[in-house]
């Protein structure tokens, strides 16, 4: 049960994007086409899940019994750097298809704040390690869900006749925030 | 002359936020108010200034090949030492900023002006360019939170105007109004660029 109102509260109630504002940038840059949304979202559940189970072990194991706590955010950003570059190339050997489908999206992510973000909430938060990844999870696919919803909207929206200083971004971020007040239906359900 | 238009360049024609569009995150994450917003800014604007003085001073000793890396390292460290001091001197609004302090560290806009500018030129025009792209984001995030706050709770810089009893439209204070305003804004500078 407490795993489901975690991952319920993270897709939906606390959506990372719409509601804690992580992430922005990719969604804005990816969001044109379902496809690389698809994409983007499935290198982001990766990444973020490596990439908090590596923090999390260095945090618990390494900084906290040697008091270096003040370090997190060189510790974490270093980490994060290195662990995409690593799986960018584990991938490239392992599964070329999977490299073919996420490899353009990579080195992407190092600048992508979710991952950073979510890594450090998970500390913050005081979970246990089970209960950070079902977070993390929970948080990429909450990800993946609105880039692939504003992706959606901004693909019919390349019919429709949209004031000329309006296209593009600022309009995708209007549409971001009525999507950010639907998602606001979804207070109050856990 | 030119590093008066080095330095000035931040704050309109080359705004981070509203032309570049970059740091969208931290924009939208911490403008609920003007002063929050203001924090921020003046946060960034530390990190960025001396992180350009620090690359463009060691800019020919750092091997191209791993700049990446000791650039966030460089920046990483900064925001640690912005970190540090606000929970020590300003411990509420550190409260309110929460986690958008350390993700400066991944904001795209410091590394962007150490990759695209520190790295090529001198000591001074670094600093001159930090300096002017840090306050331009800091008036970017300013007139987003004031507006945000005008709105949402009738006051600006926290000075109530509204008569007792009275509230602002709550939306702004909250994500969408976040979303809302930035997509006004920047459709607005849109407006102005052209004509």
């Amino acid at each position: 049960m407490e795993y489901i109102i975690i991952i319920i509260s993270a897709v939906f109630v606390n959506n990372i994007v719409f509601a804690q504002f992580l992430g922005i940038c990719p969604l804005m840059g990816v969001s044109k086409k379902i496809s690389t949304g698809i994409g983007m979202g499935g290198a982001v559940l990766f990444v973020m899940t490596i990439a908090t189970l590596f923090t999390y072990l260095l945090m618990h194991y390494v900084l906290i019994p040697f008091d270096l706590k003040f370090l997190q955010t060189i510790v974490f950003i270093l980490v994060i750097a290195a662990l995409v570059q690593m799986v960018e190339i584990i991938l490239k050997k392992v599964s070329p298809p999977l490299y073919q489908a996420l490899g353009i999206y990579l080195p992407l992510i190092t600048t992508n704040c979710a991952v950073l973000g979510v890594a450090i909430l998970v500390i913050q938060k005081d979970m246990n390690l089970l209960q950070g990844i079902v977070y993390t999870i929970s948080n990429a696919i909450g990800f993946t869900l609105a880039l692939i919803i504003l992706a959606g909207i901004r693909e019919h929206l390349e019919l429709m006749n949209v004031p000329k200083n309006m296209k593009g971004i600022p309009i995708a971020l209007i549409i971001a925030g009525i999507l950010s007040l639907a998602f606001m239906g979804f207070t109050g359900m856990v | 002359m030119n590093q008066f238009k080095n330095f000035t360049k931040g704050f309109v024609k080359e705004n981070p936020v509203l032309v570049l569009l970059l740091g969208l995150c931290p924009t939208l994450g911490v403008t609920t108010s003007a002063m929050n917003g203001l924090g921020m800014g003046l946060a960034t604007t530390f990190v960025l200034v001396m992180s350009n003085l620090f690359i463009s001073a060691f800019k020919n000793v750092i091997p191209s090949l791993v700049r990446i890396p000791i650039f966030i390292v460089i920046i990483a460290s900064f925001v640690t030492i912005v970190d540090l001091v606000m929970n020590a001197y300003v411990q509420a609004l550190h409260a309110q900023l929460g986690l958008f302090i350390p993700l400066i560290v991944v904001n795209c806009i410091v590394l962007g002006r150490a990759e695209a500018f520190a790295s090529k030129n001198s000591i001074l025009s670094s600093l001159v360019d930090g300096l002017g792209m840090g306050l331009g984001f800091a008036l970017a995030l300013t007139v987003l939170g004031t507006i945000r706050e005008i709105l949402g709770s009738g006051a600006i810089f926290g000075f109530k105007f509204l008569p007792e009893g009275t509230d602002g439209m709550l939306v702004f204070i909250l994500a969408p109004g976040a979303f809302l305003g930035l997509g006004y804004l920047i459709a607005i500078m849109n407006a102005t660029k052209k004509s």
